[in-house]
């Protein structure tokens, strides 16, 4: 019972952040101010998603070279400058997390 | 018959816009694989059952929320605290929307509910080149349907996959399947990197987003990223009106 208020309160909260929008689509005109602010909204969100979690991958501080979270993370935004190209920087990122984490143990 | 080789090239389009939708995904399904398994995996150990695990990969579709109420619920949190951390980690998606509402106007109400549910950081992800960057996005809502429903698809069933394994091998969630959304996130974030303003709200929102660990209910996510955003917005502001005094003094 409290699994389907939980995940009908999840739903609801979910549904009404992506559709208010929608729903009066074409009738709200924003400023081009707001227009750019929207353009930094991903980068920023995700930023601040991916920094403790790399960080932080166990709930502690983890700022030395032995955390995969950290290297592989690293690795992965270099691959992506390198090439700019979504898959590759996937398949890199998790390759060298994995081999960090389980070929050397770390 | 000119009607019916119009409405035959109209249903080609239609189908090839929601293939190219998929296909734009793929990148982006591959790193919500793990993603997804561990989630599954993760269920049962954090006390939802795996019942509750599928309905709320199929009814919620939320891939960080998700993540996020269940180690609500490992701790012990209530119901409407959950509920209301949902609410502020999903709060970017109306951005996302922000971002693409202009482009929906000619559609029917119903398709707009499909865009709202469907609208993950995948998906958005994947839909923006198409629906920002090109001028013909009369069918654009096709390649966003295609998307959604590979993505959603594959959200579903990576969910029940985790809970299988779970129960097969359970010493999975040690394995730190987790990167898989930082590093498809990273890869996400790198090509917006083209402009001063821009790494000024990746730096800001990133350093800020450590400063505020502390706070309760991940409410640090969301002041990092308004930090991040202003500083970005206020950096493009004083950019434009350095360029627009130096023309006006040559």
């Amino acid at each position: 019972m409290n699994e389907v208020l939980l995940i009908l309160g999840m739903f609801l909260v979910t549904f009404s952040v992506r559709y208010v929008l929608f729903g009066v689509a074409g009738k709200v005109r924003f400023p081009p101010w707001l227009t750019t602010g929207l353009s930094f909204v991903p980068p920023a969100v995700l930023t601040a998603i991916i920094v403790p979690a790399v960080l932080l991958p166990r709930g502690e501080l983890w700022l030395r070279a032995d955390n995969p979270w950290l290297l592989a993370g690293v690795f992965a935004a270099l691959v992506s400058f390198w090439r700019r190209d979504l898959l590759t920087t996937i398949v890199a990122g998790m390759l060298c997390f994995m081999l960090l984490r389980f070929g050397f143990g770390f | 018959m000119n009607c019916n080789v119009m409405n035959q090239d109209n249903a080609s389009v239609k189908r090839r816009e929601m293939l190219d939708g998929a296909k734009a995904t793929i990148p982006l399904i591959i790193g919500a694989i793990p993603f997804g398994i561990i989630f599954g995996t993760l269920a049962g150990p954090s006390g939802l059952s795996a019942l509750g695990a599928i309905a709320m990969s199929v009814f919620v579709y939320a891939g960080s929320a998700q993540f996020i109420a269940l180690g609500l619920l490992a701790a012990g949190a209530a119901v409407p605290v959950i509920i209301a951390t949902t609410f502020v980690v999903n709060l970017r998606h109306i951005l996302y929307a922000a971002n693409l509402v202009p482009k929906v106007g000619h559609l029917s109400h119903r398709w707009r509910v499909m865009m709202a549910f469907g609208l993950t950081d995948e998906t958005f992800a994947a839909v923006s080149n198409r629906f920002l960057l090109q001028d013909n996005t009369e069918h654009a809502h096709w390649f966003y349907l295609g998307s959604w429903l590979a993505m959603y698809g594959n959200w579903v069933l990576c969910t029940a996959l985790g809970i299988a394994l779970g129960e097969l091998f359970p010493d999975m969630t040690d394995w730190g399947l987790d990167f898989a959304m930082s590093v498809t996130f990273i890869g996400m974030v790198v090509p917006y990197l083209k402009s001063k303003p821009m790494w000024g709200a990746v730096i800001v929102s990133g350093a800020i987003a450590m400063a505020t660990i502390g706070m309760p209910h991940k409410l640090g996510l969301m002041v990092a990223a308004l930090c991040g955003i202003s500083t970005g917005l206020s950096m493009h502001l004083l950019l434009k009106r350095q360029s627009v005094s130096e023309t006006a003094h040559e």
